[in-house]
């Protein structure tokens, strides 16, 4: 079984992020960039159902500038086999013309599993792998925490908004990744040296046959409303005298 | 202008979310028909047309809707969709499952937790983290977009007299297999919807210890919470995470207590109107954000504070 995995490369989770002045965008500019968590996560379950024998190889593919390159090799350090770079100047492309791009690439791969992040920490998008999963008319299980393939079905259970859910999805499928899918594995310095050996491929959206038209356009960026600095209370008393006499909710 | 609401319920009854979003249908102005799918639903139905402001119901009840599967739904809902100009659903778990691949099959985008409707083409919505808020115009023919509830004040439950209408195509999931769910049980209100909420965080140090929250909670009618962190260590279940990646709230009071206040876990409550913060660490990002902060060992501060409200 192949798995294609889907990863962004993202400002990095630790960096709080700030607006141009002239609020066309965020600033990011000198900003650290890593592997968007939950495509780490996402790379970490594919190279796990490798390692268990449940998969034959695991191929990753990005969508983005060059620089993304560092993204694939940072999942083939962890594990993955092989790279695609679709190149794109644009990294603000709309979440249809991703998922048209993804589309296209696993109609050339065939995998079985497809396994996305649930969400970019840059968009908070959270839009992909369904729009993946409509294109390719595959059955799909967001938000997951457990992936178990069994036969020709992945069993997954989903965190939902009042607990957890299960579905036994027919295989090819597309999974979405949540926080407790796994705890990525730290790569160490020869794994870093043996995926600069790794195949990557590039492709563009040219050749994939995808026009990156857009239907959502950014108008204006701004920073959010600030929060007052609050006081410090000295005891529990005073706390219950503040809430109940200065904000008046208890 | 027309638009297609989403109803969230849970075949029993009509989800506050559902509320929220329908406000937000207001403000883009336009007839408002919602679709309530799921099955042996009627009694969400009939709250649904008692629901102010709301035209028609549509009421796709059957056996292949129980679960809410977003294979079959999401070809029902785009089926009924084309001719509305937006399709609009709460940004619940539901909502972010389904609508993206409703979008998806009319060829168009989503504009996901809008928090501001400017124009029924123009909305603001929250992006790293609500580190920065976005404004997006869509130039979709139909704009499909999923509703951040705490951003809109919700719809009367009551004053409307909507009619009822039967949907009869039935689509199944033929790939999709639903096998079980654990649902977490609660006699507290509901995260999202909750005028206090109580959080824990991993200074809570284990399960054992959430009984502290719990009665506080118990003692202000309060919703209980939690960091990521303590959800991972398994102190709590999975629904109760607040953050960029779980619950957005936005209760009239949130209390944090053992949290620090890491960026994730602030994108889900710094719209709080007053936040309180319990933390033994006066350095704690916590305390920027909060209006009253207590540094207190929680293992007395808390029961101090139960005992005394
Ligand atoms: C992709 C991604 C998504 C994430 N999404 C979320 C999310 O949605 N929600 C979320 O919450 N986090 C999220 N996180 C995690 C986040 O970055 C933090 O790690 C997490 O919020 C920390 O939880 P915490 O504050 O409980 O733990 P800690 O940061 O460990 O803080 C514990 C606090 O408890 C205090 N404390 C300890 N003992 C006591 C005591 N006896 N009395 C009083 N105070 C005490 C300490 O001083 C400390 O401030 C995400 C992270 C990533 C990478
Ligand atoms: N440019 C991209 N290249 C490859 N995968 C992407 C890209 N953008 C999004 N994805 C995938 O889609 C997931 C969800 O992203 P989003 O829908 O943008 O929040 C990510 O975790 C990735 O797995």
């Amino acid at each position: 079984m192949k798995i294609l995995v889907a990863i962004k490369r993202v400002i990095d989770y630790s960096v709080k992020v700030r607006v141009k002045p002239d609020n066309s965008n965020v600033d990011l500019a000198n900003v650290k960039m890593s592997l968007n968590p939950f495509c780490e996560i996402a790379v970490e379950e594919a190279v796990r159902l490798k390692e268990a024998g449940k998969a034959s190889e695991v191929v990753v593919v990005t969508i983005g500038p060059k620089a993304a390159q560092d993204q694939i090799r940072a999942a083939m350090a962890m594990g993955a086999d092989r790279g695609i770079w679709v190149e794109t100047a644009d990294t603000e492309l709309d979440a249809l013309t991703v998922a048209k791009l993804l589309a296209k690439v696993a109609q050339n791969e065939q995998p079985q599993l497809l396994l996305l992040g649930k969400q970019a920490i840059d968009s908070d998008n959270n839009q992909t792998g369904q729009m993946l999963a409509a294109l390719l008319d595959y059955p799909q299980a967001t938000f997951a925490s457990k992936v178990v393939i069994e036969g020709n079905e992945a069993l997954v259970t989903r965190e939902m908004d009042g607990g957890l859910q299960t579905l036994g999805l027919t295989l090819p499928a597309v999974v979405t990744a949540d926080l407790r899918l796994n705890e990525p594995r730290y790569v160490k310095l020869p794994d870093i040296m043996k995926a600069k050996k790794k195949p990557l491929d590039s492709t563009s959206p040219d050749v994939l046959g995808v026009s990156l038209q857009k239907s959502v356009n950014l108008l204006r960026v701004e920073s959010p409303a600030e929060r007052q600095a609050g006081i410090k209370v000295d005891s529990v008393d005073a706390l219950i005298d503040a809430l109940k006499n200065k904000a008046s909710v208890i | 202008m027309s638009i297609l609401v989403i109803a969230e319920h849970d075949n029993n009854a009509l989800k506050p979310a559902t509320l929220n979003t329908l406000s937000a249908a207001q403000q883009l102005g336009g007839a408002i028909d919602v679709l309530v799918v799921g099955s042996n639903c009627q009694a969400v139905a009939e709250a649904t047309k008692a629901v102010a402001g709301v035209n028609k119901v549509l009421v796709a009840d059957n056996a292949a809707y129980a679960h809410i599967l977003a294979e079959n739904v999401a070809k029902l809902i785009a089926m009924l969709g084309k001719g509305y100009s937006h399709i609009i659903a709460p940004a619940t778990a539901n909502g972010k499952d389904i609508l993206p691949r409703v979008a998806a099959l009319l060829d168009v985008n989503l504009v996901g937790d809008v928090m501001a409707v400017l124009s029924p083409d123009t909305f603001k919505r929250p992006i790293y983290a609500g580190n920065a808020i976005a404004t997006v115009q869509s130039t979709d023919a139909i704009k499909v977009l999923t509703i951040r509830g705490t951003a809109f004040p919700a719809a009367a439950a009551t004053g409307g007299s909507a009619t009822i209408e039967a949907v009869s195509e039935v689509v199944t999931a033929a790939k999709t297999r639903f096998m079980g769910e654990e649902v977490v049980k609660s006699d507290r209100p509901e995260l999202t919807a909750a005028r206090v909420v109580v959080s824990g965080g991993r200074g809570l140090g284990s399960g054992e210890n959430f009984k502290i929250i719990y009665a506080l909670a118990d003692k202000l009618n309060a919703a209980v919470g939690a960091s990521r962190a303590a959800v991972d260590a398994g102190f709590v279940p999975n629904d109760m995470q607040v953050g960029q990646t779980g619950k957005v709230v936005a209760p009239e009071l949130y209390i944090a207590v053992g949290i620090s206040g890491a960026i994730q876990h602030l994108a889900g409550m710094k719209d709080s109107k007053v936040i309180v913060a319990i933390n033994k660490d006066p350095e704690a990002p916590i305390f920027q954000v909060a209006d009253y902060g207590l540094v207190a060992d929680l293992f007395t501060a808390v029961p101090e504070l139960t005992a005394k409200l």
